[in-house]
């Protein structure tokens, strides 16, 4: 799977958590998913969830703690899935 | 001298309608919601009918964002939809997400009888059993914390003044409506979205067909199964729903040109202290009637003024006894009390909705001049056969009615009853 492919799930997963739709329109690797989508901060468990299976990887709670942008979790699951 | 309040908004999701409109005219058509419950068939329920409100996800979908409906289950959007419903039919705006200005004058009471049992059914027991608890992930304390139904409410209108939730079974609609006015009335708060909820779920209601208190003898004929007042009442069908009431100081509403639906006199809370017949799951007759007449006293209103009653009415055994508690609270003889109604005739118990959707019915009542059928009771119980003209079978037209009376109780030996009057300007 290419990082592009991953980025594209990453966001299919987020948007539905996303409040800020404007920002889904030129999201890139740099978005951050707290401050510029606007996700509620309680709701990045359930997100972390969906990315498990959906890549069918396991993420630890400090791997969670660096996820702040969409592409620290592209990478995140770039490296998981090797 | 304390404030007067008013009903200046109306929200409304029924077994036999849902909104003002259609669940108006369905109380005047005596129009029953009440259907064959698949999932009770499955699970072997003796009772297989209920009354659920038909569309709610749907409705939900295009009231509210993907990430409000990720947590909303069926009490969630039963109360959040009837509550956005009611600020709307007040004539106030929703509020953009992204404004943060908060309405510190508003609140809710929203109540709920049993709360998020689905979501106790469906995910918390088996993921926990199943060593999955971090499965759960974040959407699950909300969907069952008890107040997660006012809080839901408060997110998506910016309430700012007290958002709570109450529970006392089946009496807490109506319960939540009197916690309103007494707020409004202390001048702490201008408005309050009072009202109850009540989501669709089988094992909300498993506990009660364990009790033998469901009606199992119409599983065939769903629309005849709920029977208030009747010789061949068999128990209560269990129903869904949310009913809720913008209540609001008559100042507020006079300030700023809102439409004045009816006024809320007077109410009373009060419990029987299971004592005198009353236990955990009967009322004690002096507790009902105090309660009535304490609502009457707070209201001003003499009982010779009373033009109808909603009643609390079931379909269980205790129908008879509660008619007697009328006559005696309001010192009348058989044949000189008021129309009395059931809604649940209609649209089933909704327990912890009951009291607001009743409510609401009330308030339709007095403002189109009718007082809505009793249905399924043509064959009145021999106990209540002395009242028997007293029940209307079809819709009564009636221009004149100025003060409808509306009791709940509930399991607690708990009752709360309410004084609704037309509003004339």
């Amino acid at each position: 799977m290419d990082q592009t492919e991953i980025f594209e799930k990453v966001v299919k997963i987020l948007t539905p958590y996303v409040k800020n739709q404007k920002a889904l329109e030129g999201i890139s690797l740099a978005t951050h998913i707290l401050d510029d989508l606007k996700v509620n901060s309680a709701r990045l468990v359930d997100v972390v969830l969906e990315f498990e299976d959906a890549f069918d990887i396991e993420i630890d709670d400090d791997d969670v703690d660096k996820v702040e942008t969409v592409g620290n979790a592209v990478e995140l699951i770039e490296a998981k899935i090797g | 001298m304390s404030n007067r309040v008013v009903v200046t908004g109306i929200g409304v999701l029924a077994p036999n309608g849902n909104g003002v409109r259609d669940f108006e005219l369905a109380l005047r058509k005596g129009l029953s919601g009440i259907r064959v419950n698949e999932k009770m068939v499955e699970c072997g329920f003796g009772s297989h009918v209920a009354g659920v409100p038909q569309g709610i996800d749907e409705i939900a979908e295009s009231y509210f964002s993907d990430d409000l409906l990720l947590a909303m289950n069926s009490g969630h959007r039963c109360g959040a939809i009837a509550g956005v419903d009611a600020w709307t039919d007040a004539g106030l705006e929703r509020p953009d997400p992204d404004d943060d200005r908060v309405d510190w004058d508003t609140g809710a009471v929203l109540g709920t009888g049993i709360g998020g049992m689905d979501t106790i059914a469906n995910a918390v027991v088996p993921m926990t059993n199943a060593k999955k608890v971090r499965r759960l992930g974040s959407i699950v304390v909300e969907q069952v914390m008890s107040s997660g139904v006012s809080a839901r409410l408060s997110g998506i209108l910016a309430l700012g003044n007290q958002v709570t939730t109450n529970s006392s079974a089946c009496s807490t609609g109506s319960e939540a409506i009197s916690m309103g006015v007494e707020r409004i009335r202390r001048g702490l708060a201008k408005r309050m979205l009072c009202g109850g909820v009540e989501g669709a779920s089988h094992y909300i209601w498993a506990g009660f067909d364990a009790m033998r208190v469901l009606c199992r003898r119409f599983n065939d004929a769903p629309e005849s199964a709920s029977r208030p007042m009747s010789a061949t009442a068999a128990g209560f069908v269990p129903s869904a729903g949310a009913g809720v009431l913008m209540l609001e100081s008559l100042e507020s509403a006079q300030e700023r040109g809102a439409r004045i639906h009816a006024e809320v006199a007077g109410s009373a809370i009060n419990c029987g202290g299971h004592r005198g017949g009353g236990s955990m799951t009967a009322p004690n007759p002096e507790g009902v009637s105090r309660c009535i007449q304490a609502a009457l006293a707070d209201a001003q209103i003499a009982p010779e003024e009373v033009d109808a009653i909603n009643g609390h009415l079931t379909a269980t055994g205790a129908d008879p006894k509660e008619v007697r508690s009328w006559a005696k609270a309001l010192g009348c003889s058989p044949s000189d009390l008021p129309p009395i109604t059931s809604t649940k005739s209609m649209i089933g118990h909704a327990l912890g909705a009951a009291g607001g959707i009743e409510s609401v019915a009330c308030v339709l009542m007095l403002k189109g001049g009718f007082v809505h059928p009793s249905i399924n009771c043509e064959d009145v119980h021999p106990e209540i056969e002395p009242y028997a003209a007293s029940i209307p079978h079809a819709a009564l037209e009636t221009p004149d009615l100025q003060v409808v009376v509306k009791a709940g109780f509930g399991f607690g030996d708990v009752n709360a009853c309410l004084v609704f009057r037309k509003w004339n300007e």
